[in-house]
């Protein structure tokens, strides 16, 4: 048992109050999900020259001031920084290969939860409502955001095992459902696909699987397909690209989902009452996402 | 008619309300306000009264309902009427998974479609569903009657028993053990008075009969006295 939701939005007045839906929508998805919660939200695109990082870390009296000078001095200058709880958001001037390597040399305590132009994901254990207080999500303004409830069912319950996972640049997964086939799969990733995994959680297989198909030229909606074979389980995913969301379930469809659509919004959750926070949902579209069929929007789209 | 708005009151009141009606009370008509697809509305209700829900319901709504008639004025979540004992229940939108699932009596009519396994392990229910149904729809069925007037998905009537499976549109594929059935007059007789209930004016000869095979069976009938 887990809730997802996720919100598109269709004109900027809706932008600016993305936070507080998406809140909403999370915090009426707890039963669902208590143990832990988290968003991936899309706003301010950083430049194309620039990558936009996400880290967490577990000490809550990490310098971050501090990192980013020395981020500052040692490899790139003009580095924004703006901290939100145990994460921190930074916008650096180099690739992300180069950044991704000196933070493992200099600060492999640091997690990375995010990477890209627009992307940040934010997630940590407890209850959704302390969740949106924590990160100030409702004020957060932006596109679109998808996010996730979690009870779990297969690993432990830690900020790392939460979701959102990030499966690339501006990509990120979130499941309701359980894979059995996880641990097979992620030996395959790890050994031939050169994939790195953070914990034992199938979910972050799935983010990896993507990620992978992806590396190796697929399409979003190609991987999503290919998955269809290699997956073996339960699952609704909701995956956040930098344009919109994408949504599919498995062959059986035992695990919820409901998909709703106005002039002003599209939403994503695994249960109407989500959706129904939101405003004009009494007149939007409502429908089930059928089984083993690939749903995505997008402004590109 | 009594206004139970669900901003206000929690639906755990509401439904004790229900619960506590006796057979004189007087309150009779119940419209459910702002449902807002909260789950378990209308649970277990044993009078015969009527309930109107204006909205879309959430989860396992009108289940177990014995007696009541119960409309919802939108959409269903999973397991509509789940577990229905009798009385009626008129959804008028689209319902989730398992509408009517095990249902043992009653009518349940759907205005529109519903998703995967409508009519799952029902047992004496009676289901019409005015569009389309989702896959293994009367899964493990095992008595009463499911009406489909549109089209069903993939696997209907997988390890069917004895209910009776009456489909207009086309049928995807059929499911382990469920096979295509001649309608016989009284199957007819029986089809044309669920679709007057449920205030359809369709022929009752546009539509296939479905049934078991009875080749799953661990129970054969002619062995019946060696057991």
């Amino acid at each position: 048992m887990c809730g997802i939701v996720g919100l598109f939005t269709k004109n900027p007045s809706h932008e600016a109050r993305l936070g507080e839906l998406i809140s909403a929508m999370l915090v009426e998805m707890t039963g669902r999900g208590p143990d832990s919660a988290g968003i991936a939200v899309y706003r301010n695109p950083a430049p194309d020259d620039a990558v936009k990082l996400v880290l967490f870390s577990h000490d809550d009296d990490f310098n971050w001031q501090h990192l980013a000078k020395e981020l500052d001095a040692e490899l790139a200058d003009k580095v924004s920084l703006e901290v939100r709880a145990s994460h921190a958001i930074l916008v650096v001037h180099e690739s992300f290969e180069q950044i991704r390597r000196w933070l493992r040399e200099r600060h492999p305590e640091l997690r990375l939860m995010s990477a890209g132009h627009a992307i940040e994901i934010f997630k940590e254990k407890g209850l959704p409502e302390e969740v949106v207080r924590r990160f100030h999500l409702q004020d957060v303004q932006g596109s679109h955001a998808i996010g996730h409830t979690r009870m779990a069912t297969e690993s432990a319950v830690t900020t790392e095992h939460s979701h959102p996972f990030s499966t690339g640049m501006d990509l990120c997964l979130v499941h309701n459902g359980s894979l059995s086939n996880h641990n097979r799969l992620r030996q395959v990733l790890r050994r031939d696909g050169g994939i790195e995994f953070q914990t034992d959680n199938d979910s972050e297989v799935a983010a990896g699987y993507l990620t992978w198909r992806m590396s190796q030229g697929a399409s979003l909606r190609e991987a999503l397909e290919a998955g269809l074979k290699d997956l073996d389980g339960f699952y609704t995913f909701c995956v956040g690209t930098r344009d919109g969301f994408a949504v599919l379930r498995d062959p059986i469809a035992c695990k919820h989902a409901v998909l709703a659509e106005t002039d002003d919004w599209v939403a994503m959750a695994t249960e109407y009452r989500a959706i129904a926070r939101l405003p004009g949902a009494e007149n939007a579209k409502v429908w089930e996402p059928a089984p083993a069929q690939v749903y995505s929007w997008g402004r590109a789209a | 008619m009594i206004e139970i708005d669900l901003r206000e009151t929690p639906v755990r009141a509401l439904n004790q309300r229900l619960h506590d009606l006796r057979p004189d009370s007087n309150e009779r008509a119940f419209r459910v306000l702002h449902p807002m697809g909260a789950h378990a509305i209308a649970v277990g209700v044993t009078q015969p009264v009527e309930i109107e829900v204006d909205g879309h319901a959430g989860f396992y709504c009108a289940g177990m309902n014995q007696a009541a008639r119960v409309t919802i004025h939108g959409h269903a979540g999973p397991g509509v009427a789940e577990n229905m004992m009798s009385g009626r229940v008129h959804v008028r939108g689209n319902c989730s998974q398992g509408a009517g699932a095990s249902g043992r009596g009653g009518l349940l009519v759907i205005d529109g479609d519903t998703s995967s396994r409508c009519g799952i392990s029902m047992k004496g229910i009676s289901i019409v569903v005015k569009g389309s149904v989702g896959h293994m729809s009367a899964f493990m069925a095992q008595t009463g009657t499911l009406v489909v007037c549109g089209d069903c998905g993939r696997d209907l009537g997988d390890s069917i028993y004895e209910a009776k499976l009456f489909v207009r549109g086309k049928v995807e594929s059929l499911g382990a053990d469920c096979v295509e059935k001649p309608m016989r007059p009284n199957h007819v007789e029986k089809l044309a008075r669920l679709l007057a209930e449920a205030g359809l004016d369709l022929d009752p000869l546009e539509f296939r009969r479905y049934g078991s095979a009875r080749r799953l069976y661990n129970f054969h009938v002619d062995h019946a006295a060696s057991y």
